[in-house]
């Protein structure tokens, strides 16, 4: 069952060769027997798995189902699932029972799709390992001593494992394409504004976009396709059509032009993962595309910039965390300044409280125009490099991340190798395109994912790129053996 | 550029952030690095360049002004720490 493409789980689903209740049990069952070491998931919901698989099966029955009712899944702990404890991987809101569904959830509820639980986190989407969690990290199932990526760390390992068929995650600098690759599955980060905001724990909110992983471009085209929309919710959705990403999925690639950054090839990348990249560029010209070397020259720009934009917009969007209304508060507090300075700092993690700190130094009196300004002013270079870009090329491909997954422990006392390891993901968010990762080898037994970045708005031909090279290639088929599991 | 633990624990009230004596060099250490790399912005000039706040340079959307959310105040209230009568209840502010 676990290797069946949501397409195929459909039609055993639509023609009762498998029930959503026998399909959601079978998934429970793994994430039972398996989570214990991975420690993917921070809720798991199986009544409401279960009673939501009930009523998929009555719709198959009378004909009122879509193509992805009774496939279960998983979504990230940063989205507001009503009734459900929402932690956003903090102490903070250990105790936040959602009172209300975001848009994502809302949506893929109503397609039918059995929520399985809430995936672990960094805390507040800040990091890149999942080691910043207040629910202990998540482990890599290709090595459980090695970190799966973050923020999405939860998400991706839930699909590397085969704990869910498909996970929903946001991206603020990296936060879905950066897992994909360490874990070896499919990611995509759509265009800012192309999925809704709505009920998404706010980190920063002119780079925050939602997406989802799973085991292939065309089990993501399904995927996407029921989340991605305007959403009158969210005051930076974007009113244009969606269209229908499935039926692009098999146009052909010749001619297309790829556009190889030089910037991204340059010292830092390790050179097994270079290799990589470079085959998976052999294989599309096989498959009729042509190569342009292009310049991205403020990538180096990117880093520093990104580093007082999220800060300063999380440093503002986490003040609601003051202790009265929602969330942690303190034991007995003086009064109200002790409740919020103590409710703040005994409840966010080290990370979190660095990037508050930051945020509001660089927002504070005298400071505004050396810090966010300038940094506003860099995010247009930086887009406007990529726009030049796109006059050249179709698509631009490159690396994920500069190595494989590194080990737990590995990074947590140097905050900055820990950023600088987003060379590559992170300059595609401060320019708002559409992103995805796909696996396209292994160095040293670890997975290496290959970054493709499109034009605004061109999720379409980003799928039909990264379909056509699992057509040809097997990559993306790849688990780990350890939970391969005997079939029912 | 460097910040001091002095700055780091006015920041931090600015930011209502309780941050341990004992921490606060680390956290200074830590955030004097996260400047320097930010720092790394000055090799660019930026004099003539519009700053950018969103990615498609949209405007902020407007709706009407109409109440659409319904009222849930149970619901919402239920993840009070501390709540009287239907309040949420705070130290007390006046004396």
């Amino acid at each position: 069952m676990i290797n069946k493409s949501l397409a195929e789980l459909s039609v055993g689903l639509q023609t009762g060769k498998f029930s959503s209740v026998e399909l959601t049990q079978h998934y429970l069952d793994r994430i039972a027997k398996y989570d214990g070491e991975i420690n993917s998931f921070i809720t798991v919901t199986d009544e409401r798995a279960l009673a939501m698989a009930k009523t998929a099966d009555e719709q198959i029955a009378n004909g009122s189902a879509t193509a992805l009712t009774g496939i279960p899944m998983a979504h990230k702990d940063i989205f507001c699932t009503d009734g459900v404890r929402t932690s956003a991987g903090s102490k903070m809101l250990d105790n936040f029972i959602a009172p209300y569904n975001a848009t994502v959830v809302e949506k893929l509820n109503r397609a039918g799709m059995p929520m399985l639980g809430k995936t672990n986190m960094d805390e507040f989407a800040m990091g890149s390992s999942n080691e910043n969690s207040y629910y202990g990290p998540c482990k890599n199932p290709w090595d459980l001593e090695r970190v799966p990526g973050g923020s999405s760390g939860g998400s991706a390992a839930v699909v590397a494992a085969k704990l869910a068929p498909v996970a929903t995650g946001t991206d603020t600098g990296g936060s879905i394409r950066q897992p994909a690759s360490l874990t070896g599955i499919t990611g995509i980060k759509p265009t800012y504004g192309r999925v809704s905001r709505y009920g998404i724990i706010a980190y920063a909110s002119s780079l925050d976009q939602a997406g989802i992983f799973a085991s292939s471009a065309a089990d993501s085209a399904l995927l996407t396709q029921a989340m991605a929309g305007f959403d009158p919710k969210d005051s930076t959705s974007v009113d244009i059509p969606v269209p229908d990403y499935s039926a692009t999925l098999n146009d052909s690639l010749a001619g297309l032009k790829i556009g190889l950054p030089k910037e991204y090839f340059e010292e830092g990348l390790n050179s097994e993962v270079a290799k990589i990249i470079e085959a998976a560029i052999e294989e599309y010209k096989k498959l009729g595309a042509e190569i342009v070397e292009i310049s991205l020259p403020n990538t180096h720009l990117a880093i520093p910039a990104y580093y007082v934009i999220a800060p300063a917009e999380a440093s503002s969007n986490l003040s609601r965390f003051d202790g009265v209304r929602y969330g942690y508060r303190c034991e007995d507090p003086v009064d109200l300044t002790d409740m919020y300075m103590r409710s703040r700092g005994e409840a966010f993690g080290r990370e979190v409280k660095r990037r508050i700190v930051t945020g509001t130094y660089a927002l504070s009196a005298g400071f505004y125009d050396a810090y966010y300004l300038k940094a506003q002013k860099i995010r247009r270079l930086v887009s406007e490099d990529f726009q030049k870009a796109f006059e050249q090329v179709d698509v631009i491909m490159g690396p994920v991340a500069p190595d494989t997954a590194f080990k737990l422990g590995e990074k947590t006392s140097d905050p900055i190798s820990m950023y600088l390891g987003d060379i590559y993901t992170i300059a595609l968010n401060l320019a708002g395109l559409p992103g995805m990762s796909i696996p396209a080898g292994m160095a040293n037994n670890m997975p290496v994912g290959l970054q493709i970045i499109g034009n605004m708005f061109t999720e379409s031909k980003l799928l039909n790129v990264a379909h056509q090279y699992q057509q040809a290639t097997d990559w993306h088929t790849q688990m780990p053996e350890k939970y391969v599991a005997e079939e029912k | 550029m460097a910040l001091s633990p002095e700055e780091v624990k006015k920041i931090a009230f600015l930011a209502r952030l309780s941050i341990k004596e004992e921490n606060i060099e680390q956290y200074s250490q830590d955030l004097s690095r996260v400047l320097d790399l930010v720092e790394q912005m000055d090799a660019a000039n930026v004099d003539d360049v519009e700053p950018m706040a969103h990615p498609q340079d949209a405007m902020q959307r407007l709706r009407a002004d109409a109440v659409t959310e319904v009222n849930q105040r149970e619901k919402l209230m239920s993840n009070a720490p501390l709540q009287e009568n239907g309040l949420f209840l705070v130290p007390k502010v006046l004396d």
